[in-house]
């Protein structure tokens, strides 16, 4: 009977039904697209935040001091000590490898463009080049590291001779792209202008082969900059990692804060040092945390309307069923049957709708990953059972007030119609 | 003439009783269901209030989001041309073209040498500026006197084996000073040390080269500044920190492209869960539609009525929904950025306006759905 009844009310009054479900679906879509994005989005927006550049930065242990004004390199070429461009590939094989969006070696080098003017830097680097690790490939160099860097004509090939200009050093020398320069007395090719609004302006950039050959050092590389994902430094971050207790040691090594991988870097990389840059790393954090705390905020917001739009929705519907309640009443129907009969709708509404609006909602919030961030949002299967419970709850909560009211109302006045 | 002016009255009398019928009609709808009216409203509310503190919030975090990357330091940097010096009053001219609206910091290089023969980069600047620009610099002591210096962490190993004095040499002249403290950005700061400008133009008798600056407001606003700078200094190079103006550039966008889904979202839920609330509500009443008609009400004047209703449904509802997301666009912006966002009066008008639409649009849906029903049908019940 109660099941019968059940049945029919659904069947029976399907304008209404269809009210609250596609109120309770809209809600739920809403509530699953916010809390997939804002769970998703602190690691879009720290993807975006690599944009500003390498936050790590790896240089030889025993180095001297850098003596460079104006990105011009005053330091005596034979000076200083190098790492092994052979070393790099142990990048990818870090623990947080996965982290590690890219990376740039760089060998600064100064060259006599002939006649008696002052040398200039020819800074040597990769721009896209395969790296092998294991088994696996990983294209990396200064386009993914520097990615505000910008050049009118070609990216030189990695294995070639062809150079930069930079854009200010173009102007002075009068040359543009397809001229031919003469280095180290070979000719190379000018295949592109680079402008980065940094020194590399008034530098010559070429592939990290060409420095090492005119600097007769092969595989010297001076510094790496390492582009990684990490996580905002806390109180942990800043230990010194050898005070640490064995148990505080492993939760340190193994969280993406910018200190722990660059402990990593520097394990990975035989006599090398590795720092964060702190402009980029120290901010990042700052703005991450702020970003993400603002739309998580806004999920709440979005929590709340819908889930107060729900109920409202929910109490409409009852309201507008008195009569029902007055003819079960007259009929013999105890409060506990009819209030029964309520939840049960309730809760029927509550999962077809959430059913629907969960797939409505994950189907928008990979829309907005896909038009905002041009990456995919992934949504938590555990997520599921977690927003059908949310829904049933929000409709139990938003029906009980009305169910109580309308059970509570004499079916006499009820029949009547002066409800 | 005596009938003419009765006529008058009569007519005005009827006209002030219509009027009054009409607002007394209003009155007692929204008192005697006041269950009914008040979860209208509720609803009503809660959809002025989530609109209001999205678009409040989508205005305002643009500024706060760029006071955090401000953070980042200089995005503008003024460079003398080739060798030369920046002329004296350039910084003069800098602060009074920026007006209070950003802080530029001037730098002045050399090398100089240590007692031991090496090269190092020294470097003149106003101190206590670049603490606040730079502020990402982790410093052990700031200098606060003269002939004291800020050593970047890889110049103290190399200038300061022990002790805290040392002696830099350039052109002949030589400088005494004491280390106030180390310096660590990770970047070239490291190897470098700083002298407060005072010490180093005394020392070395040279001018500021650099003029590094952080210029607040929004992309458009910082190239009117770069422009006015390089007319303003027409032996110098202004250029943005490309590093700097793009990553914010983008950043910013993704967030406002994120925020904006949301609004959009929240908002149209909110109207289209009132919409649903609202048809109900006047559905419900069709007992009164039948009974005005059958007591020979014109079809304007019910539906000018429900309208009528509706409208002052939408315009209260908007009215307390605005106060309320006010609070709550303030509540996000004091719990995630620490400064309140002031609210926009810009809003309110949109604001209104959408929830009188969607409040007359509710009415109206039922309203012409009612219109070819008989009102004895209605009245018994069917």
């Amino acid at each position: 009977m109660f099941l019968r009844l059940l049945y029919e009310s659904f069947r029976r009054q399907k304008r209404p039904k269809l009210l609250a479900g596609i109120a309770i679906a809209l809600g739920v879509g809403v509530a699953t697209a916010m809390i997939a994005v804002a769970t998703d989005v602190g690691d879009k927006i720290n993807r975006e935040l690599r944009s500003y550049g390498a936050n790590l930065i790896v240089t030889p242990q025993e180095d001297t001091l850098d003596v460079e004004i104006g990105g011009v390199n005053l330091k005596p070429p034979s000076d200083g000590a190098y790492l092994n461009e052979a070393d790099l590939p142990k990048i990818k094989g870090l623990f947080w490898r996965n982290n590690i969006l890219g990376f740039a070696p760089m060998l600064p080098v100064n060259v006599n463009l002939g006649g008696d003017a002052a040398p200039f830097t020819l800074l040597g680097t990769y721009f896209a080049k395969p790296i092998s690790y294991g088994k696996e490939t990983f294209i990396t160099g200064v386009r993914a590291a520097h990615p505000w860097w910008r050049v009118e004509g070609e990216w030189p090939a990695d294995h070639s001779t062809d150079i930069l200009l930079g854009k200010d050093l173009a102007m002075k020398l009068g040359r543009q792209v397809g001229d031919q320069i003469e280095l180290a007395g070979q000719q190379h090719r000018v295949v592109g202008i680079l402008s980065t609004g940094g020194a590399e302006d008034k530098q010559i950039v070429a592939p990290l082969g060409l420095a090492q050959q005119i600097v007769g050092r092969p595989g010297a590389v001076r510094r790496i900059y390492v582009s990684a994902l990490t996580k905002p430094e806390d109180a942990l971050a800043r230990r010194d990692p050898k005070s640490l207790s064995p148990a505080m040691y492993d939760r340190w090594y193994c969280s993406p804060y910018p200190q722990s991988i660059a402990y990593q870097l520097q394990e990975a990389i035989p006599h090398s040092h590795a720092e964060e840059i702190r402009q980029v790393a120290q901010n990042e954090g700052t703005v991450l945390a702020r970003i993400t705390g603002l739309l998580l905020l806004v999920t709440l917001a979005a929590l709340l309307a819908s889930a107060l739009a729900v109920s409202a929705a929910m109490a409409t519907t009852i309201v507008e069923r008195r009569g029902e309640v007055g003819l079960m009443k007259a009929l013999g129907a105890g409060n506990f049957a009819i209030s029964a009969l309520f939840f049960a709708e309730a809760s029927l509404l509550a999962l077809l709708g959430g059913a629907a609006g969960f797939t409505g909602g994950a189907l928008l919030a990979d829309k907005i990953g896909r038009s905002i961030f041009g990456s995919q949002i992934i949504i938590q299967p555990v997520l599921f059972p977690v927003i059908l419970g949310i829904a049933v709850m929000v409709t139990f909560a938003g029906s009980a007030a009305a169910i109580r009211r309308a059970v509570k109302f004499d079916p006499v006045y009820a029949l009547r119609g002066e409800a | 003439m005596s009938s003419d002016s009765a006529k008058s009255v009569a007519s005005r009398r009827a006209s002030r009783a219509h009027s009054s019928m009409f607002l007394r009609m209003l009155w007692r709808a929204a008192v005697l269901r006041r269950g009914r009216a008040a979860s209208a409203l509720l609803a009503m509310v809660v959809a002025a209030a989530a609109a209001t503190a999205m678009l409040n919030l989508y205005v305002d975090v643009q500024a706060k989001l760029r006071q955090e990357f401000r953070k980042y330091g200089a995005n503008v940097v003024v460079v003398a041309k080739d060798g030369q010096v920046l002329p004296g009053e350039a910084l003069q001219a800098i602060d009074s073209t920026l007006a209070g609206r950003g802080l530029a910091v001037p730098f002045a290089y050399v090398v100089a040498r240590t007692a031991d023969g090496r090269s190092v980069v020294v470097s003149g600047t106003d101190l206590e500026k670049v603490r606040k620009l730079d502020n990402w610099w982790s410093v052990t002591d700031w200098p606060s006197a003269s002939q004291q210096a800020l050593l970047g962490v890889r110049a103290a190993a190399a200038v300061l084996p022990q002790g805290k004095t040392f002696d830099l040499g350039f052109q002949g002249r030589t400088i005494h000073l004491t280390a106030a403290g180390t310096l660590r950005t990770g970047a070239d700061e490291d190897s470098r040390i700083y002298l407060s400008l005072g010490d180093f133009e005394a020392w070395t008798g040279i001018q500021p080269s650099t003029i590094e600056i952080v210029v607040s407001g929004s992309r458009e606003e910082v190239d009117a500044v770069i422009r006015k700078l390089a007319q303003a200094l027409p032996g110098a190079e202004v250029q943005p920190v490309r590093q700097i103006v793009e990553g914010e550039a983008r950043v910013l966008g993704k967030t406002q492209a994120t925020l904006l889904a949301a609004a959009v979202l929240i908002i149209l839920t909110a109207a289209l869960c009132v919409l649903a609330t609202l048809v109900g509500w006047v559905f419900d009443r069709r007992r009164d539609f039948a009974i005005m008609k059958a007591l020979g009400a014109s079809q304007g004047l019910i539906s000018g009525f429900f309208a009528a209703e509706a409208a002052a449904l939408g315009l209260a509802g908007a009215l307390i929904g605005y106060v309320v997301g006010v609070g709550m666009a303030a509540w996000i912006g004091w719990a995630n950025f620490h400064a309140t966002v002031l609210p926009r009066f810009s809003v309110l008008p949109p604001v209104v306006i959408g929830s009188v639409a969607v409040a007359l649009i509710a009415a109206v849906i039922p309203i012409s759905l009612l219109r070819r029903v008989q009102p004895a049908m209605i009245l018994r019940g069917e």
